[in-house]
């Protein structure tokens, strides 16, 4: 069973905006049945100040769904259209208390059907429309999308691509691509500055930045000394590792601890602390 | 609130009278059968008998009984065994519909360097007989076909399969872990040369199982290790659970007339009424060759995780196939290999019902039914579009 928030289960069981709306003055439409998620979202725009003023939703998908759709439709209400566009999938899942990771991707559809409906009120071509490389093949997910989500979310496996847009959870022939595409992508930039994201952390993504960071970056050093480790806790700003294998008799583990805080301060956090357990 | 529980395919309550048997065996009887002394020492004689009326139960001799820890042992168990007990023998044929016990354990072998052929079923989920047949050559060591599937509750040809295999003298293993308990299963006349089962599916705990295998059947154990089990399955017995699985099938063996014609008739007034209460709602699986307690509903343009949360409001209990409550972005393997349209797999849900379900609980289940479906169909921007159309 999935792990929801109570804000997750009470949108669901309430949702709010939810439903048809007459004579829309724009419509974003992604997902399909297909997929197993699909959003259908309409919008009123005034027309003198460019304000949001009603927004309905009709979702097919699962709680997750149902809730990030009605989240985004109360969240947008009121703004402008600019101002919506600011909006991100960590918002929405942040207004939620957090998805479990399985689940981003129905934020990500959120942002997606606000992208397309802001689209079609400016009379763009929606993004959708152009000729588009598709990656994923199970789920229609294009190479755009998935550089768009891996930057916007500081994404850099295969399976948080695939959480965050479903692209790799299908027959699985399309993961070489997306580790291709990742490796591109995150090494345009020197590799220490990929993962100082500008953008705020949410608790859970902070825990896989770390998690990442020790598993890419100072696993395999520590193993080539014949040392290990392993992450215990992330509690705040203290990080909780226990060395293993040859570090636990090694007289310089105190450094090791310090050359491990130096590292995760430089890429995940500054304000780390990290602590042997 | 006690929960309606529609859900028994995927685990049964314990039994109050199995609960009671097996009580004494956790808190004052703890010994270790195979111990000298008579504290421990009699406690073989409880399992004896626990053999024996599982053995009944399907109509087994008792020592053709090997008591393991669950339904995954046994299948891992008898398609290891067969493999190792012909070592020339390099092909496999099992179903694209197994549980992933079998799957699995077929896949694992398929890396190894077997050949394995996964039969395919049509759309209502029966095998294609034809193709078994072309399937089956002297290379054939094992064919391992579930007698019934836990997801459509379909049954499957096992007599007939079991002819054709005893004839070219090829093993033959059969997942019963849905069927026993549930419709008659007689090994006596029955062509199968192992068969699993499982405790928790018949009101017996977790944590216990049984692999039936025929006398005369080359026989290689899984776990290694001590004498128990006359060598076929080391490990100290789980004592509790091995004499609350007797007590299982003892109830299982009397109620089982019964049960099959009371199952059936509130399975058949559940599906009917579902059926009836909504447009766009069908019946996926064999439902003439079926278990008595299991239906598989899809309510087309929603999706099964949403309904059954919304259900979970109520109390109700079931489960779905779609892809969203798999745990990865797959639905059901099963209604995918019968064809069943995406759009109705993401809605399907199972109701698999037991002789504790009562017709108040199914009523409930009929009265709130329709309501979360229309619910979430207008929430859905497929729902009204296709209504209006259609």
């Amino acid at each position: 069973m999935w792990e929801y928030t109570e804000k997750v289960k009470e949108f669901f069981l309430h949702p709010k905006n939810a439903g048809e709306m007459e004579h829309p003055d724009a419509v974003g439409e992604v997902g399909s049945m297909l997929c197993g998620d699909a959003l259908k979202l309409t919008l009123k725009v005034d027309r003198k100040t460019g304000k949001i003023t009603d927004a309905r939703f009709q979702t097919f998908g699962c709680a997750s769904a149902i809730a990030s759709s009605s989240v985004l439709t109360e969240l947008i209400k009121g703004r402008t259209l600019d101002e919506a566009l600011e909006l991100t999938n960590q918002d929405i899942a942040e207004y939620l208390g957090g998805l479990p990771k399985e689940k981003m991707h129905c934020s990500v559809m959120g942002r997606e059907a606000l992208e397309a409906a802001i689209a079609n009120y400016r009379g763009e071509t929606r993004p959708v429309d152009r000729e588009e490389k598709i990656i994923c093949k199970c789920f229609e997910v294009s190479e755009e999308k998935i550089r768009r989500v891996a930057l916007e979310n500081s994404l850099s496996t295969v399976e948080e691509i695939t959480n965050y847009t479903k692209a790799g959870g299908g027959c699985g022939s399309c993961i070489p691509a997306i580790e291709a595409i990742l490796k591109d992508i995150w090494s345009v930039r020197p590799e220490r500055e990929v993962p100082k994201t500008p953008r705020k952390m949410t608790n859970l993504q902070r825990i896989a930045l770390i998690q990442d960071v020790i598993e890419k970056e100072i696993r395999p050093r520590l193993q080539s000394d014949g040392g290990d480790i392993e992450l215990i806790d992330v509690d705040g700003k203290r990080v909780i590792v226990s060395l293993r294998a040859m570090c636990v008799a090694c007289p310089m583990s105190e450094v090791t601890v310090k050359g491990i805080e130096e590292k995760l301060r430089e890429l995940v956090s500054e304000d780390l602390v990290v602590e042997a357990a | 609130m006690k929960p309606i529980y529609l859900d028994n395919n995927a685990t049964t309550s314990v039994a109050p009278e199995v609960f009671e048997e097996m009580r004494p065996y956790l808190q004052e009887f703890y010994g270790n059968p195979s111990s000298m002394h008579t504290f421990g020492g009699h406690l073989y004689r409880k399992i004896e008998e626990a053999r024996e009326k599982v053995a009944a139960l399907i109509g087994a001799a008792a020592e053709e009984i090997i008591f393991t820890s669950c339904g995954t042992e046994s299948d891992n168990t008898a398609l290891m065994s067969a493999v190792e007990s012909y070592p020339a023998k390099r092909h496999v044929i099992t179903t694209r519909v197994e549980h992933p016990a079998v799957l699995n354990f077929c896949k694992h072998l398929a890396r190894k360097g077997y050949r394995v052929t996964f039969l395919p079923v049509d759309s209502l989920g029966r095998l294609d007989m034809d193709a078994f047949s072309r399937a089956i050559d002297d290379d054939t060591a094992v064919v391992s076909v579930m007698y019934a599937n836990n997801e459509t509750g379909a049954i499957f040809p096992i007599r007939e399969m079991g002819e054709v295999l005893r004839e070219r003298k090829i093993l033959f293993h059969t997942d019963a872990v849905q069927a026993v308990g549930k419709i008659p299963i007689d090994t006596k006349t029955l062509p199968v040369d192992m068969l699993s089962l499982s405790g928790h599916k018949v009101h017996a705990p977790k944590g216990v199982g049984v692999l039936y295998v025929r006398k005369g059947t080359r026989f290689y154990p899984y776990l290694i290790g001590g004498h128990q089990e006359r060598g076929r399955r080391a490990g100290t017995e789980n004592v509790a659970s091995l004499i609350a699985l007797g007590k299982a099938c003892e109830l299982a063996g009397l109620a089982l007339r019964g049960e099959v014609e009371y199952l059936g008739r509130l399975r058949d007034r559940l599906e009917n009424a579902l059926l009836q209460c909504c447009p766009d709602v069908r019946v996926n699986g064999d439902t003439e060759h079926r278990l008595p307690n299991t239906t598989n509903i899809s309510f087309e343009y929603v999706e099964g995780e949403a309904i059954l949360l919304r259900m979970d409001e109520y109390g109700i209990c079931a489960s779905s196939g779609s892809a969203c409550t798999s745990g990865s972005l797959e639905p059901s393997h099963v209604l995918r290999t019968m064809g069943v349209p995406f759009t109705a797999i993401h809605g399907s849900i199972r109701f698999s019902l037991s002789r504790y379900t009562s017709e108040a609980e199914i009523d409930r289940v009929i009265e709130v039914m329709p309501g979360i479906v229309k619910e979430l169909r207008n929430l859905s921007p497929y729902g009204k579009r296709k209504m209006a159309s259609g």
